[in-house]
């Protein structure tokens, strides 16, 4: 029976991929909440995104929305390689917060590159809040 | 067993795997290819190395740098041209015996020779745009030519005219600046 779910499931591509960012991302904020967290608000994820920063590296630019633009619908640029930045809202693009280690490795990388520290739970949850309350 | 450990561990299969290959495929090069010109360096073909060295930029083939400068440049990714490009240590492992096993003074490549014999003994540079080598093949595009040409940001960016960097490919005639017609 499970089995016949299962391959249900993956006929279904576009259900499977968007439950398994929720999953994902339910199991952050879980974890998040275990830390003390919460509760998260979209409001305050966005204020992160558009946040400038004094301490950051100037090449990553002073705030998130540098490299990924005030809009994470759209596509953003890396301001100093010109790579081009898919869309971080799951609402447009099915690949982002599907693996929990893939987010918490750039949340890291991104955090001390732009804050010049790491992001809090709170932060963190807030933000992915903010991501996946986009349409 | 977390995903980026079986990750991992998938990236040191295909590595012990690549070994093998990368000969394979330089052995049976010059027949598969004829006509074709033979790639300037090795292309890259490991998953691992193009997902996390890739992600912010052209993933460099390892056969454009020798392997002190890998090494060096791999100590530092906490601090990696201004930004945080840390890896877990198993990761690094697997970064590290790719980089440096296919480095510039590690294989036959005639492009990577080059880069090679133009770096002086002592010297790690750990950017390919410092090598005597690069400089000498682009010193009559700069800097004038990028003064006029705002849509070159920086020489860092292979692809943005190597129509075939991704193929390790770097003749000139596969040259397309950006922002000019051919
Ligand atoms: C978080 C983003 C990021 C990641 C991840 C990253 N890099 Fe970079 N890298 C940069 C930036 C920014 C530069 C500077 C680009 C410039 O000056 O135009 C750079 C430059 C380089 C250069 C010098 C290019 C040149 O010749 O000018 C090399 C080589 C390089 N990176 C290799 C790597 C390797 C190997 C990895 C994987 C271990 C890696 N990078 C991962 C952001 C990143
Ligand atoms: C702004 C455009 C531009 C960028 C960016 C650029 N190149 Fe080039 N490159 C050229 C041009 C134009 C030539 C031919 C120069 C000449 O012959 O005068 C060239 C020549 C070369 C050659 C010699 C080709 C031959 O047929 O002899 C190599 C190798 C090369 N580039 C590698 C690279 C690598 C590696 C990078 C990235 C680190 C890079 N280039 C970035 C424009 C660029």
């Amino acid at each position: 029976m499970k089995k016949i779910a299962f391959m249900l499931g993956w006929m279904v591509v576009p259900v499977v991929l968007a439950d398994l960012h929720a999953a994902t991302v339910d199991d952050l904020l879980a974890q998040y909440q275990r830390d003390g967290a919460g509760p998260f608000r979209a409001e305050q994820g966005q204020a992160l995104l558009n946040q400038v920063n004094g301490s950051g590296s100037a090449s990553e630019g002073n705030s998130c929305a540098a490299c990924h633009t005030t809009d994470p619908r759209g596509a953003g640029k890396h301001v100093k390689t010109g790579k081009v930045i898919e869309p971080l809202a799951p609402a447009v693009n099915r690949d982002r917060l599907q693996d929990a280690d893939k987010v918490e490795k750039w949340f890291v990388r991104n955090c001390k590159g732009t804050l010049g520290r790491v992001c809090t739970s709170q932060e963190k949850g807030d933000f992915l809040t903010f991501l996946t309350t986009l349409k | 067993m977390n995903k980026m450990q079986k990750r991992v561990g998938i990236g040191l299969l295909v590595l012990s795997l690549g070994g093998g290959l990368v000969l394979g495929v330089s052995a049976s090069d010059r027949e598969k290819n004829e006509g074709k010109p033979r790639a300037d360096v090795a292309p890259v073909q490991n998953t691992l190395y193009s997902t996390e060295c890739g992600a912010c930029h052209f993933a460099y083939q390892p056969g454009l740098l020798p392997a002190r400068s890998w090494e060096k440049l791999l100590t530092g990714l906490g601090e990696h041209f201004g930004e945080n490009a840390e890896v877990s240590p198993a990761t690094l492992t697997a970064l590290r015996e790719y980089l440096t096993g296919n480095a510039a003074d590690r294989v036959d490549h005639g492009r990577s020779r080059k880069i090679n014999a133009s770096i002086l003994d002592g010297e790690k540079p750990i950017r390919v745009t410092e090598t005597g080598y690069f400089q000498k093949e682009h010193r009559e595009l700069s800097p004038h030519m990028r003064e006029k040409n705002s849509k070159i940001g920086s020489l860092s960016r292979c692809e943005a005219c190597h129509t075939q960097a991704a193929q390790g490919s770097f003749h000139e005639h596969e040259v397309r600046m950006p922002g000019e017609g051919r």
